[in-house]
């Protein structure tokens, strides 16, 4: 299977600082793939450099297989590229129909068409199960974090995307919560949609991811399947860029 | 409630459903209207109770013209109190914008349309710099407004050639607040308004039926129009009422020319903020700036079109300050105008933190400065007891609204 996506030898540099040396990175549909590391260890710059924040000083870009550029935020959601920040960018103040549309509105003429964004906006929570909220015109103040994190992700899927990027979804979360936003990214996933996960939590990688990517020092440690690896030795991908055959031989991949 | 809630039961859409929804938005700190509605019922029936001057028709028809250029200020300045930002300066605008009017009708001998015209666009450039200044070079708009404030000040001394004042005598300008439309089209406008009313809430119910989702119940829709009818016609009847002493001589009844005006521009721009996406882009940039902003929202274009917005209706206000005052001085747009406008769209629930408020709140905070204004001078009070009076109402509102945040915050509404 071609993956959706796929880094080849990038280069992403701030001044005199290289935060991201020679990084491959591949995402396949229908598969959640983990992408870990230390803080500092450059996921944050790649996910950026994925979603046209900042631009990649050299190395490829390749888009279900052909070469693009992706200059702006812009262009990597025309492309289909949804990215859930931590902090989820939701307005307290408007309610759930209106936060997932905002800045795409539907209008009819120069009118807001609410009865079709409602109806789209019902159509996407059902289609992910989301049966939690009272009613899709509450505001978003009166939701729950596990909500909100819901309503977030419902927003990234409601484009036909192809990739959903999640930023540590359920690093604010308690149990129950996180346990439902996983199920949730499990779905995503079993919908044909390729799903980023970024996370610390190793319990949280292992329960739900197909691979996982591990970043040392701006370096791609290794990529492997998750059913490949055991828990200690992704710990030690984090923590040392190695572990055992895999990973980087003096700071170089093997 | 907790993420892990089964299916909530579906309420159906009832009056009784849509009053306790109503009911728990108040509880948790959502208090709107309510505190405006609450505080004219009141002040009305003291005022009505010391004074039943207070009740004629004159002094009914007296409150429009009024509150009338106080209200329509007010009215722009919940667009920028609405991205969290400020305007000080929109009173002496609104008095630069009536200088124009005033020099261009007088000196210059222009018809009333050009002179208004000229005045409206002097409101609409004013916006777009102060808006500039604030978005571009990111100077607080607190600080951008006051400098603006002492600025026009002096603008319209300039204008009016160091305190003279300039009498106008247009009588298309000087009818907006002193003419009255007759009887029968008050009525008909009223019974139009009304009829339209119910005819648009009826289409929306039956579209949204139709399609499966939740309308408003008919019994609800007959509530609100029933209430609107009630008000209204009660609101014209006594407008309609004869109120001049001597009414062989010359006849006063009607209700002013400047009502129709404001509810327009409340029909218009209610529009703008409900139906149309710059309007929900407003609330965003207010709410969050930064997920507007990542929304794809341009921001600072958000903010310099509400400055425009604030200061154009400014503009209208001193047109009709302009035209009640049938003249135009160095104090037009000054004194306590900018602070009672301010005073009106927070009094009537237009949060001073941004992204909450509606324009129709400014005319209810507006009725009720005009109320307190206009009552406190029936029972003689000097100037000083109405300002302070109003000050204090201007404070007990802004206490209101940050009540209601911190009650917002405390149930998890916010």
């Amino acid at each position: 299977m071609t993956p959706v996506l796929e880094l080849r030898g990038i280069d992403k540099s701030f001044g005199p600082v290289q935060v991201l040396h020679d990084v491959a990175f591949s995402v396949h549909p229908g598969e959640v793939t983990a992408l870990v590391g230390d803080n500092g260890a450059g996921k944050s710059t790649l996910v950026k450099c994925v979603g046209g924040i900042h631009p990649i000083d050299s190395g490829e870009y390749l888009f279900e297989g052909r070469p693009v550029q992706v200059g702006s935020p812009r262009e990597a959601a025309a492309l289909g590229i949804e990215i859930v920040y931590q902090d989820l960018a939701l307005c307290d103040n408007l309610d759930i129909v209106q936060n997932m549309f905002l800045g795409r509105e539907h209008k009819r003429g120069i009118v807001l068409d609410e009865d079709t964004m409602e109806e789209m906006a019902a159509r996407t929570l059902e289609g992910l199960s989301v049966r939690t909220v009272k009613s899709i015109r509450q505001h978003v103040s009166s939701l729950s974090g596990g909500q909100r994190q819901t309503v977030a992700i419902a927003k990234a899927v409601l484009w036909n995307s192809k990739i959903v990027i999640l930023d540590e979804p359920t690093a604010a979360l308690g149990v129950a919560q996180t346990a439902q936003v996983l199920e949730l990214v499990r779905r995503l996933a079993d919908q044909g949609l390729a799903v980023v996960l970024i996370s610390h939590n190793m319990n949280d990688v292992f329960a739900v991811s197909d691979r996982i990517a591990a970043l040392y020092l701006g370096r791609m440690a290794a990529q492997v399947k998750t059913s490949d690896v055991t828990h200690a030795q992704v710990v030690e991908l984090i923590t040392s860029g190695r572990s055992g055959d895999l990973g980087l031989t003096n700071g170089v991949p093997a | 409630m907790t993420a892990t809630l089964t299916p909530a039961p579906v309420e159906g859409p009832s009056i009784a459903a849509n009053a306790r929804g109503y009911v728990e938005r108040v509880r948790g700190g959502d208090m709107g209207a309510l505190p405006a509605v609450f505080g004219l019922v009141v002040l009305c029936a003291v005022f009505a109770f010391l004074r039943p001057s207070f009740l004629t028709s004159g002094n009914f028809a007296n409150l429009f013209t009024q509150g009338a250029a106080v209200t329509v200020i007010a009215m722009g300045l919940v667009f920028v109190l609405l991205l969290g930002e400020i305007d000080l300066s929109a009173g002496f605008a609104s008095g630069v914008c009536a200088a124009v009017l005033a020099i261009l009708l007088t000196e210059q001998g222009m018809p009333w349309y050009v002179a208004v015209g000229a005045a409206i666009l002097t409101g609409t450039v004013i916006g777009g710099v102060i808006g500039t200044l604030v978005a571009k070079l990111g100077i607080p708009s607190f600080v951008v407004t006051l400098a603006a404030f002492l600025g026009f000040q002096g603008l319209v001394l300039l204008l009016v050639k160091g305190g003279t004042n300039i009498s106008i005598r247009d009588e298309t300008i000087l009818a907006i607040s002193n003419k009255y439309l007759p009887p029968v089209l008050g009525w008909a406008l009223l019974v139009v308004g009304v009829a339209a009313y119910a005819g648009l809430q009826l289409l929306r119910a039956r579209k949204r039926a139709g399609r499966g989702l939740t309308a408003d119940p008919i019994s609800l829709i007959a509530v609100r129009v029933g209430a609107l009818a009630v008000l209204g016609g009660l609101a014209v009847h006594f407008l309609n009422l004869e109120r001049s002493r001597n009414a062989a001589v010359v006849s006063l009844k009607g209700v002013p020319v400047v009502v129709p005006i404001i509810v327009v521009l409340l029909l218009v721009l209610t529009f703008v903020l409900r139906r149309t996406s710059f309007g929900r882009h407003l609330y965003a940039v207010g709410g969050s700036a930064e997920a507007a902003r990542r929304a794809g929202i341009n921001v600072d274009r958000m903010k310099i079109s509400a400055f425009m917005i604030c200061s154009t209706m400014a503009a209208l206000g001193g047109v009709i300050a302009a035209s009640r005052a049938s003249s135009v001085d160095p104090n037009t747009g000054g004194s306590n105008v900018l602070l009672y406008a301010v005073g009106a769209a927070v009094i009537g629930g237009t949060s001073l933190f941004g992204g909450k408020g509606r324009v129709l709140d400014a005319i209810l905070g507006g009725a009720v400065v005009a109320v307190i204004e206009n009552g406190m001078g029936l029972m003689g009070y000097s100037s000083g007891v109405k300002y302070i009076v109003t000050g204090s109402v201007l404070l007990l509102a802004a206490s209101v609204d940050a009540f209601s945040r911190k009650r917002a915050a405390a149930t998890g509404m916010r």
